[in-house]
């Protein structure tokens, strides 16, 4: 495989939300097999930049190229084109909770392959045990916990083996032990299937572990404050605000005293 | 300790030395008073005030300076006009979009019937249709019953009891019952499919079927159609059943034998007659359906908007149907059907 071959293109993306502008004129790239990290404050647009980037949401000027399709030009098959090359996690795991572990993996294989049954489970069964989840092929979403969840999800995002993984919030609501399990799972997808993972989270113990590179969206700004590996930004960024974030300090860096 | 109005002018000094502990209702007071003291123009001082009573003091404290307004919330009348107009527009271009879609995922569906999700529409049709059944039966029967005896009492003076099976089979066949079946899919199945279907809009269900490429409508609307579709007219027909029981019931305690009542019914009523409830029940079926899944999909967040979208499917659908009715009601008028 190619070395830091550009996977996602985002060229000038400007979202509105109603009449209120989110950000303007982002552009960056993502490079195949690295973990992106999506960073920002809240209110500064980072599910809107995810929910973009997955052809949710139309931009209101700009263009996302995934490979060399443009999904925000993209329509009827060619969307679904697109669409099966990119997997998704939600933020709750939105798994249909009307089926079980193996129908909500299975689902995908269903619509868009013509395997037989049989081999349809088990390649859903091999999807639920490359996320630790053996055994429980047969619970239904309600009847496992908030982690489980998230991690079924990856296995259904990962039904079709999509070359890239969006992941929105995956700490989010997990205890740091399920959430670190969590990030050792997106590790090892990483280096034994060569996913690209684009990831929105502001857990900083996660963003140390897992990223290699993240950008910082800024309210203030409307756009990218900051690009690189997390440690640089901690370390040596000039933007005062981003090295807050990282060091988590809080406006006048002063700690209450005793 | 009290606040009095006005407040005194002489100096006032709070000993708070033997204080052990403050809590936040005790700081607002201390504050209220010193805020009453200096307004009325007189001078206030704590005495003996421990660092953490003085801490949480700084933390409740009123910042100074002009505090940043929020903006204006009330907008003007012409911005409001214009801004509901827009909505009405959007929703409007929505429910063409929406209607659209159907049509021809519909239209798919009965080209590919592969495509279909069978198993899904069994299961939605076992819950609207088999599930349905008993307060179906009971409303008939009860529909029946008032029926055949409200109107048996005026037709007594005229000694016209007999046309009282004309009526029950007429009223029901043609229009009460497609029309109360549809009723009660609304409030059952129409208020579940908008509630279901909310919930997988608000837990980003929707946002997931739409990223693995698979349409909304397709995967969740059509089965909800065609199961609406076929169970109504079979509820449609359950309810006339049931009417007529119910007045057979009057019928007979009335002393008139049964088959009188059968070979009036008979008599009254023509296939057409029949055939033209069964296909209003199928209108009202693609309706009941297509209402409660738009209403579920038009969801927003939070967990307040199901409930509203599950209101508004039982209204529209209830308006709905009767406004066809009414149109339907005209148009075999006029074909003398």
């Amino acid at each position: 495989m190619e070395a830091n071959q550009v996977i996602i293109r985002v060229e000038g993306l400007e979202a509105r939300y109603g009449g209120n502008m989110v950000f303007d004129n982002v552009s960056f790239q993502v490079e195949r097999g690295e973990v992106f990290v999506i960073l920002g404050g809240s209110g500064s647009g980072k599910s809107t930049m995810l929910k973009h980037m997955i052809g949710l949401y139309t931009p209101f000027a700009g263009r996302i190229w995934i490979q060399d399709d443009d999904i925000t030009a993209s329509e009827g098959a060619e969307r679904r084109a697109i669409l099966r090359k990119i997997g998704v996690m939600y933020q709750m795991g939105a798994l249909f909770g009307s089926m079980t572990l193996l129908e909500n993996v299975r689902l995908p294989l269903e619509e868009f392959t013509n395997l037989p049954p049989d081999a349809m489970d088990w390649i859903a069964a091999s999807k639920l045990r490359l996320v630790q989840l053996e055994g429980f092929e047969q619970y239904m979403p309600a009847e496992i916990s908030g982690g489980m969840k998230k991690r079924a999800a990856i296995a259904r995002a990962m039904a079709l083996d999509p070359q890239i993984l969006f992941l929105d919030e995956p700490s989010a609501g997990l205890d740091p032990i399920t959430s670190a399990e969590l990030d050792s799972t997106i590790l090892k997808l990483r280096e034994t299937l060569g996913v690209t993972f684009v990831v929105v989270t502001h857990e900083l113990p996660s963003i140390y572990t897992i990223a290699d590179r993240v950008i910082m969206l800024d309210k203030r700004t409307k756009g990218i404050v900051a690009s690189g590996p997390p440690e640089e930004l901690r370390d040596h960024c000039e933007d005062d605000w981003v090295r807050r974030f990282f060091l988590r300090e809080t406006a006048e860096s002063e700690v209450i005293s005793p | 300790m009290r606040i009095t109005a006005g407040g005194h002018p002489e100096p006032l000094v709070v000993d708070t030395s033997d204080l052990a502990f403050c809590d936040g209702a005790g700081a607002s007071l201390l504050l209220a008073l010193r805020q009453q003291q200096e307004s009325a123009g007189g001078s206030f001082s704590l005495r003996g005030l421990r660092e953490e009573t003085r801490q949480l003091l700084d933390l409740i404290e009123p910042s100074e300076g002009e505090v940043e307004e929020p903006p204006a919330a009330r907008e003007s009348f012409i911005t409001g006009l214009g801004r509901d107009t827009l909505q009405l527009l959007a929703d409007m271009r929505q429910l063409v979009a929406f209607v659209g879609e159907v049509t021809v995922q519909l239209w798919n569906a009965i080209r590919h019937p592969r495509q279909l999700r069978f198993k899904d529409v069994v299961v939605i049709a076992e819950r609207a249709g088999i599930g349905a059944v008993p307060i179906i039966v009971l409303v008939g029967l009860l529909l029946g019953l008032i029926l055949a005896f409200q109107s048996a009492i005026p037709m007594e003076r005229f000694g016209a009891q007999i046309f009282v099976a004309d009526l029950l089979g007429l009223s029901l066949l043609r229009e009460l019952g497609p029309l109360m079946a549809a009723v009660l899919l609304t409030a059952r199945s129409g208020s579940a499919f908008a509630a279901e279907i909310g919930t997988m809009k608000v837990n980003e269900e929707i946002d997931a079927l739409t990223t693995m490429g698979l349409e909304p409508v397709r995967f969740l609307v059509v089965p909800r159609i065609i199961a609406a579709v076929t169970v109504v007219p079979v509820l449609a027909m359950l309810m006339n059943l049931a009417g007529l029981i119910g007045g057979a019931v009057v019928f007979l305690s009335l002393d008139f034998p049964l088959v009188t009542y059968v070979n009036r019914v008979v008599a009254a009523v023509s296939l057409a007659d029949f055939l033209g409830g069964m296909f209003k029940a199928l209108i009202f079926g693609i309706i009941v359906a297509a209402v409660g899944c738009l209403r579920g999909l038009q969801t927003k967040t939070g967990a307040g908007a199901v409930g509203e979208s599950t209101t508004s499917s039982v209204v529209s659908g209830i308006v709905l149907i009767a406004v066809i009715d009414g149109i339907f009601g005209v148009i075999f008028y006029m074909l003398r059907i």
